[in-house]
């Protein structure tokens, strides 16, 4: 490098740095379409099933009466709906507190084989003010048809 | 009143800012130094009626006059006072005030204290600094008027967020604060230098204070921010990649870029108007966090202010702010000469290293960030996390690193392989000794392996600029840059030596029972009910013990609030020198079982260790930095008074 013509440096550095730069977005744009962890209602899981193990999220509402715990005491089950489709999800850990039947949940992990939802972690509206942006949307045009079919 | 005189205080502030700004540029044009004259004056007398309109929304919060709609919303009269007075800011409309405040008494500082650099440029940087203060005044009077009064008092406040009550957090908004509005410094310093086209040494010299000054905040706000979330939320995790961590990440990363360019500018003249553009990305980056977090664009853990009306107002101030400086620099990079020339093999060839790598981790932190946003809007819904960030980040961090072990043992200008072949091979055989040893006995994941080795030859190369010479006489600035490098290779350990070896132990415990995780045995010995003064929680009794030592207890509580009603879980952590026992209650499981959930996390308080070692080694370098300045200045006194005597 230090043989190169000195007046040509400034030249040199700009391409280094531009194709740096390049070579990251370009990178970051294909990661991010094979590494985004897309979002789901059961009715999409429905129509087009992800791949089992592909990270994603689900939201929907918890069907009354599906809330089961095992015998070891740390693992449940229970069942998201949205209206028209169902999903059994799985998980182990301490569920968030205001985590109650026929309330809203986004879960983030994937599918396995069998159609379970294996979820590594729970965001449950935290407060009163605070909501999964996803189920912000879901709340408008999904709660009715929950209302309905739980009343 | 002293919500009326606070208000009045902004308004004065405000219309002062205004003055600086015609004053600031009148005074760039031949027959304007009579307003030029003012912008000093305005700038200092600005800051002085903010830090006035501050302190008065704290006096309403302390005696929690619930008439003040703000007061009202986010306080109670029940709760500590240093919860109230942090409730000034812990919202949106008392942040806005804080930024705007910080920003004032930056810029009355310079107006203030800075005399080095040609009047020009000054009060074009003052100018700027009142140009980007107005957009902000703005936004804070018009939609986001911290004093707003309630035409009917409540008897009570609404409270404070339960997870918002907490020391950690009292502090943290504050320090990014000023950590973001510190950048609108080197903003200014840069649109300034590009108006006047000065761009010299000396300009970096004068800027480089004030970016090590904001740099060391947001290096202590994120340790800070990462610790808090990590004891806080309860999930075992030092950093989520939340949208939120990542609009204080990015304009750490492009200020750490800017620290190093210039020092080349300032040492060496180079890199002149590369650290121009660096000084306009960083506080837009800053800008770009504040978008994110205050306009409720994304509803994450920690943004707690939902309101589109703003979101437009500084997504306005961002594409003036952003957009205009940016023009200003296509227009006028051209006309900056170009600075001195150096070898690739030197420090500066590794310093641009430094900076084309963290600009790209900038670039991929912002596009992962902005990402979700974007497909939404065509109606996909995404989240974007660890599995993005951590591999693509590390394809440039891992390389960076292995350049910060190196780069400093080379020299300005021009150096040769055959003068650093020793200290590299030494280096090298340091980090695959590493490599190989935890490879063979341990067996880990690429990542936190590399991380691992690359942590030995960090550490190992940071300290080599000592060798050989007088410790003593060391300047500050080196003892500064060998500590803060130190501290990368103590955080990047404990980052991967937690990824590598943490242990997960989740159960439901009968009281009495035992369970084992990893080198700790842990018995549940009780539940039982507590208070405090604005909640009730049920707390566990366990008692731990690590490899069959003494037994300690820890107390993992799962809180109920009721201003305003929320449920919280606060963990419990006993801290060894090589890691954590993090315990977390959840709820009662049946057959008279309490679930816990336990983690042994080794080395993970390395990662904020080394967090306060990078901001120490900051803090060293800018004493060194000012107390250099200031004898420079007093030995630049001294000769001008000589030479007063002389000629009297």
């Amino acid at each position: 490098m230090s043989a190169l013509k000195p007046k040509h440096q400034r030249l040199v550095l700009v391409v280094v740095a531009m194709v740096a730069l390049i070579a990251a977005a370009l990178l970051a744009t294909w990661a991010l379409r094979n590494q985004a962890s897309y979002f789901y209602v059961p009715s999409d899981i429905a129509a087009d099933p992800p791949p089992p193990g592909q990270a994603i999220r689900l939201g929907g509402m918890v069907e009354e009466g599906s809330f089961r715990t095992r015998a070891d005491g740390v693992t449940i089950d229970f069942v998201v709906g949205d209206g028209e489709a169902r999903v059994p999800v799985t998980f182990s850990g301490i569920v968030p507190d205001l985590f109650v039947e026929g309330s809203g949940v986004v879960a983030e992990g994937s599918m396995r084989g069998d159609g379970t939802f294996v979820a590594t972690n729970l965001l449950a509206k935290h407060d009163e003010t605070y909501m999964p942006r996803e189920l912000e949307d879901m709340d408008a045009a999904a709660r009715r048809e929950v209302v309905a079919e739980t009343e | 009143m002293i919500a009326e005189f606070g208000l009045a205080a902004l308004w004065l502030a405000a219309a002062l800012a205004g003055l600086q700004l015609l004053g600031g540029f009148a005074g760039l044009r031949p027959g304007g130094e009579r307003l030029a004259a003012l912008v000093r004056p305005a700038a200092v007398l600005q800051a002085l009626l903010c830090a006035l309109a501050f302190v008065a929304l704290l006096w309403l919060f302390a005696r929690t006059d619930l008439s003040v709609a703000l007061v009202a919303k986010n306080s109670h009269s029940m709760k500590p006072l240093i919860f109230k007075l942090s409730g000034a800011w812990g919202n949106h409309e008392g942040s806005m005030l804080l930024w705007v405040s910080v920003m004032a008494l930056a810029g009355g500082l310079i107006a203030l204290i800075e005399r080095r650099l040609p009047e020009r440029t000054m009060l074009a940087t003052l100018g700027a600094q009142a140009f980007v203060g107005l957009g902000f005044y703005a936004f804070l009077l018009v939609s986001s008027n911290p004093f707003e009064r309630l035409p009917q008092p409540p008897a009570e406040g609404l409270g404070l967020n339960p997870l918002l009550q907490d020391i950690g957090l009292a502090m943290h908004p504050p320090t990014l604060y000023f950590g973001y509005v510190g950048l609108s410094v080197a903003f200014s310093f840069a649109v300034g230098a590009l108006l006047t086209r000065q761009v010299t040494p000396e300009f970096a010299k004068v800027m480089r204070p004030w970016i090590l000054g904001a740099w060391i905040f947001l290096t202590l706000g994120i340790t800070a921010g990462s610790y808090w979330a990590y004891y806080e939320l309860g999930w075992g995790g030092w950093w989520f990649w939340d949208p939120v961590e990542n609009a204080s990440l990015m304009p750490w990363l492009a200020a750490t870029a800017l620290l190093h360019s210039a020092s080349v500018l300032a040492a060496r003249d180079a890199l002149r108007t590369w650290t121009i553009l660096l000084g306009v990305v960083a506080f837009s980056m800053s800008m770009v966090g504040t978008f994110l977090v205050r306009s409720g664009i994304l509803t994450s853990v920690h943004a707690f202010a939902v309101d589109p009306e703003r979101g437009a107002f500084i997504l306005a101030l961002l594409a003036i702010y952003i957009g205009g400086a940016l023009v200003l620099f296509t227009l006028r990079a051209g006309t900056i000469a170009e600075g001195e020339r150096f070898a690739m093999l030197s420090r500066e060839g590794a310093l641009v290293v430094n900076n084309v790598a963290l600009s790209a981790i900038l670039g991929i932190v912002l596009l992962g960030t902005l990402y979700p946003l974007l497909t939404e809007a065509f109606d996909v819904r995404v989240s974007v996390g660890p599995p993005y960030f951590n591999p693509v980040g590390a394809i440039f961090f891992l390389p960076m690193l292995v350049v910060l072990a190196i780069g400093p043992l080379l020299r300005w200008r021009r150096d040769s392989f055959e003068r650093v072949q020793k200290p590299v091979v030494a280096i090298a055989v340091v980090a695959l000794a590493v490599l190989a040893g935890v490879h063979f006995i341990a067996g880990v994941a690429l990542l936190p392996l590399l991380g691992m080795a690359l942590a030995a030859a960090v550490a190992v190369g940071s300290v080599m600029p000592l060798a050989g010479r007088s410790l003593r006489r060391l300047p500050l600035a080196v003892w500064g840059m060998v500590i803060a490098h130190f501290g990368v290779a103590v955080a990047l350990f404990g980052m991967a030596a937690d990824t590598a070896f943490q242990q997960e132990r989740l159960v439901a415990a009968r009281i009495g029972e035992t369970i084992t995780d990893g080198p700790w045995t842990i018995t549940l010995a009780a539940v039982e009910p507590v208070a405090g003064p604005n909640w009730t929680a049920l707390e566990a009794r366990l008692e731990a013990s690590y490899k069959g030592g003494e037994v300690q207890l820890a107390r993992p509580q799962a809180r109920s609030f009721w201003t305003p009603p929320q449920e919280t879980s606060e963990v419990a952590l006993l801290t060894r020198w090589n890691g954590q026992l993090y315990a977390a209650l959840g709820g009662e499981a049946e057959g008279e079982r309490w679930q816990l959930r336990l983690w042994w996390k080794p080395f993970v308080t390395w990662i904020w260790y080394g967090g306060i070692l990078i901001g120490l080694g900051g803090l060293l370098a800018l004493i060194g930095r000012v107390a250099s300045d200031l004898r420079r200045r007093s030995a630049r006194a001294q000769i001008a008074v000589r030479r007063g005597e002389v000629a009297a």
